[in-house]
């Protein structure tokens, strides 16, 4: 950003003659800081306009009018939507979320505690996945519809199909109750050691990993294969680099850029996963704040909870964009 | 096209949405005893009587899952059928009418696309409120927006085409353009799509009634199953995999098909010229 100072009075233009990088990677995150104020609106005026009296709800059973008025009042429901938008938003950005309807708790405190939780879980499983995944793609490249490629193909195809919380059960199952190698409720708690942490959440890693993996394999292998079809492939083939060394040398720089949206569309997708891994597990994150939450309707908790979850998911896929323009030379001049 | 030439994999998912399809169409006819009905004690083991054992209530697991996949089937199809539908309509209609429609529709659905569905349908589901309509509707939805994306990116392909611009100046309308010159020349991509949706919206209905947002007690459904019986793993009592287990070969056999058709498509437009 130093350099927008630096430039001070020179036209726009010259700014991005001069700095075309930058002012690329400026542009995405000014788009991906709208696109998440749009989501913030629709999670909340959304929310806010779907039919459903919250305070009937809250009430249960002793909704008579005077308390639904009381609460209605009391929650702050009856002022116009747009200033409460407001005020929400205000406070979102001072890292208020307001308190829970249900506990009466500050939400922020709650998230504060929870969101590091899921984060080191999502993150755990990434750094086992993530290698993982490419190199396992590379192979099954490497031996194209030969036996190797169909197994991994069918196991992947398998894999995908199995729904989080299964594969979640099964292990428990296996791991935690037929061989007691593993615990269960995956527990963590502050002051906790780390690798106490790693030994506690080695089953709803293991989980997340599986889930993950064979989606990032696939998308791998077919991001390498359609690099495989271009003609420097060919030449490379042609002057006699074995089949290895071709795929290392000049398949995968090439597809680094396609890899690393793949990576990311995963993490993002790793971040959802989280959410039915920790309800399994009893995993004290943000996903099971979120699905209790849901199940008594306590509202400010899912908007926070909602707005956080997507915050991530964008910045991931802004991530993703900025990594492949830096990557890809091509994607830095469009049109 | 012939019999034989259908892989042995698309045989195995073929037969396997049969026997799903026969068991949610007959299943007051086929199911051992009721839905809902009390048979024995809480988890007791597998028998010859009950195939599967009992659940969490004493009810026959097997009858259930037979009655599960009758919801569950009927919800999915249900979600992405309106998907399909409208999902369809709209990018279509997007890449014939281009401009503003084209921009407005496109920008929307990134919107809706930045927010994961499940977060999005936890959000929504907290305020609705439960019922089966609404919750079809959700799924159906929230789905939509990926049909939304396939569907424009292949209609704008064949939107340009001389056979298009031909029927434009004619000067036929907007609807005959889309249902009568795109859909059929887009069919094949969008039938392993649709399966590729089925089979999502499987798993997703499977998860929503798994956090216990999805159908609700005492109907049977796969998901709910699971969450009915999950207590009893720590016991070491499986009953919660057996639904589980249903969920995950569904899902196996759609995605065998869908696999199959995939490969047959990319091959026809290798062109080997045996349609």
């Amino acid at each position: 950003m130093s350099n927008s100072t630096e430039a001070g009075g020179s036209p726009a233009r010259s700014l991005r003659e001069r700095f075309p990088l930058l002012s690329i990677i400026a542009q995405r995150m000014v788009l991906s800081l709208i696109l998440l104020l749009a989501v913030s609106a629709l999670i909340f005026g959304g929310v806010e306009a779907l039919p459903g009296d919250f305070a009937s709800t809250y009430l249960g059973q002793s909704a008579t009018p005077e308390a639904v008025a009381n609460i209605t009042a009391e929650l702050g429901l009856d002022r116009p939507l747009v200033t409460r938008y407001f005020d929400w938003l205000g406070g979102v950005l001072q890292g208020d979320f307001g308190t829970s309807w249900a506990s009466r708790n500050s939400v922020s405190e709650q998230v504060g505690n929870r969101l590091g939780n899921s984060l080191f879980l999502a993150a755990f499983a990434a750094v086992i996945a993530v290698p993982l995944a490419i190199c396992l793609g590379m192979l099954s490249v490497h031996f194209r519809d030969r036996i190797p490629d169909k197994i991994i193909n069918v196991i992947s195809l398998a894999a995908i199909s199995l729904p989080e919380f299964f594969v979640g059960y099964l292990l428990i199952l296996y791991f935690a109750v037929n061989f007691g190698i593993a615990t269960f409720p995956a527990t963590v708690y502050q002051g906790m050691g780390f690798l106490e942490r790693l030994q506690t959440i080695a089953l709803p890693t293991a989980t997340l990993v599986l889930v993950v993996l064979a989606h990032m394999m696939r998308m791998t292998r077919a991001a390498i294969l359609s690099v495989m079809s271009s003609a420097y492939m060919e030449t490379a083939e042609l002057k006699g680099l074995s089949g290895w060394r071709a795929i290392v040398k000049h398949a995968a720089p090439n597809a680094l850029a396609p890899i690393i949206n793949v990576v990311a569309l995963n993490l993002a997708y790793l971040v959802v996963g989280v959410v039915v891994v920790e309800v399994v597990f009893v995993y004290p994150g943000m996903g099971q704040y979120m699905v209790d939450a849901v199940t008594v309707r306590d509202m400010p908790v899912v908007q926070a909870c909602g707005l956080i979850f997507a915050a991530v998911y964008i910045l991931l896929n802004m991530l993703a964009d900025i990594l492949a323009i830096i990557a890809n030379p091509r994607l830095r001049h469009p049109r | 096209m012939r019999l034989r030439e259908i892989p042995i994999t698309a045989w195995v998912g073929l037969f396997g949405i049969a026997l799903a399809l026969f068991c949610a169409l007959f299943a007051p006819w086929i199911s051992p005893y009721g839905e809902t009905e009390v048979v024995g004690n809480v988890w007791q083991e597998a028998d010859a009587q009950f195939f599967f054992g009992l659940d969490n209530l004493g009810r026959d697991i097997l009858s259930r899952l037979i009655f599960g996949a009758r919801t569950t089937l009927i919800v999915a199809l249900a979600a992405t059928v309106i998907s399909f539908s409208l999902g369809i309509i709209l990018s279509f209609t997007a890449a014939v009418s281009g401009g503003l429609v084209d921009t407005v529709f496109s920008r929307f659905n990134d919107l809706m696309m930045s927010i994961p569905t499940l977060i999005f349908a936890l959000v929504v589901l907290a305020v609705l409120p439960q019922h089966l309509i609404v919750l079809i509707l959700v799924m159906a939805i929230l789905d939509s927006t990926r049909v939304y994306r396939l569907g424009r990116a292949v209609a704008l392909d064949v939107a340009v085409m001389e056979f298009v611009e031909a029927a434009k100046l004619r000067g036929e309308g907007k609807i005959w353009i889309i249902f009568r010159e795109i859909l059929p020349n887009t069919l094949s991509p969008l039938l392993a799509e649709f399966g590729l949706r089925f089979a999502f919206a499987i798993l997703f209905l499977s998860t929503l009634s798994f956090l216990g947002l999805g159908i609700q007690p005492p109907t049977a459904d796969w998901g709910g199953m699971v969450k009915d019986n999950k207590d009893g793993i720590i016991f070491g009592i499986p009953a919660a995999l057996v639904p589980g287990t249903a969920i995950a070969a569904l899902a196996v056999c759609v995605n065998l098909v869908v696999d199959w058709l995939l490969k047959r498509t990319s091959s026809l437009k290798g062109g080997r010229g045996d349609a």
